[in-house]
């Protein structure tokens, strides 16, 4: 499974939201690659994805994909990284 | 691994700022002066926003300013400001922001564990308004779990 964490320039706060996901993950026992990108990049990195991970400034700027695009508000929230991509893979 | 020394010139505290862009200028003041940037990255940092909004923003109350690596960025380096009255970004959900960081990385790959640590010590909920009330740069640095660097011992 991947998913990909998006944020405007690629670094910084998509590199949290990864880190973050990945301990979602761990906590739901899933399996998946995170992948951390930009704005410029979403549609080739996530084009295989199952989920993109993002702020609601950005969905916009995604287009078109077949991913699940999921908001995150508190990037340092665990919880709701947990509750949403239960909700989105279960 | 812990985040790296924080220079007393890389913190500011109850800073008054008129908007967004003030409080994205304070941490880009900060890297300057602890070194690590030179005044075109604070500009970049602020381009980042007009461009893609406010999802800086990233938890309530918390900014994370950045913008991508550059020739502007001399070591990677992190600043924190706190502002005397909380200010709006422009976020749905996370505004008011009464704390910015500010983050400077020379590549893409290198800050993973850096930004691995700020997740640790943010995933704690209480750090943010906790911050936001400090009123010395100790008590900063102790939320964060950092040490002054060598030179101010």
């Amino acid at each position: 499974m991947k998913i990909v964490a998006l944020c405007g320039v690629g670094i910084g706060t998509s590199a949290i939201l990864k880190v973050n996901a990945e301990r979602a993950l761990a906590r739901l026992e899933i399996e998946a690659d995170v992948t951390a990108t930009d704005v410029a990049g979403v549609q080739k990195v996530g084009f295989d994805a199952q989920v993109i991970l993002t702020s609601s400034e950005l969905v916009e700027a995604i287009g078109k994909t077949n991913a699940d695009v999921i908001v995150i508000e508190n990037y340092f929230d665990v919880d709701e990284l947990v509750a949403k991509l239960e909700t989105a893979l279960g | 691994m812990p985040l790296p020394p924080l220079p007393t010139d890389a913190i500011a505290i109850g800073v008054h700022v008129a908007d967004w862009r003030g409080a994205v200028s304070a941490a880009g003041d900060a890297l300057e002066r602890s070194g690590s940037t030179s005044h075109e990255y604070t500009k970049r940092m602020i381009g980042v926003i007009d461009e893609f909004g406010a999802y800086v923003v990233i938890a309530p109350g918390l900014a994370l300013a950045h913008a991508r690596p550059g020739p502007d960025v001399h070591t990677e380096g992190l600043s924190v400001v706190t502002l005397a009255e909380p200010v709006a970004f422009g976020h749905p959900h996370n505004d008011p922001v009464s704390v910015v960081l500010g983050l400077a990385v020379t590549s893409g790959d290198e800050h993973v564990l850096l930004v691995a640590e700020l997740a640790n010590v943010f995933n704690d909920p209480h750090v943010i308004p906790a911050l936001a009330a400090a009123s010395d740069v100790d008590s900063i640095r102790a939320l964060l779990g950092v040490t002054a660097p060598a030179e101010e011992l």
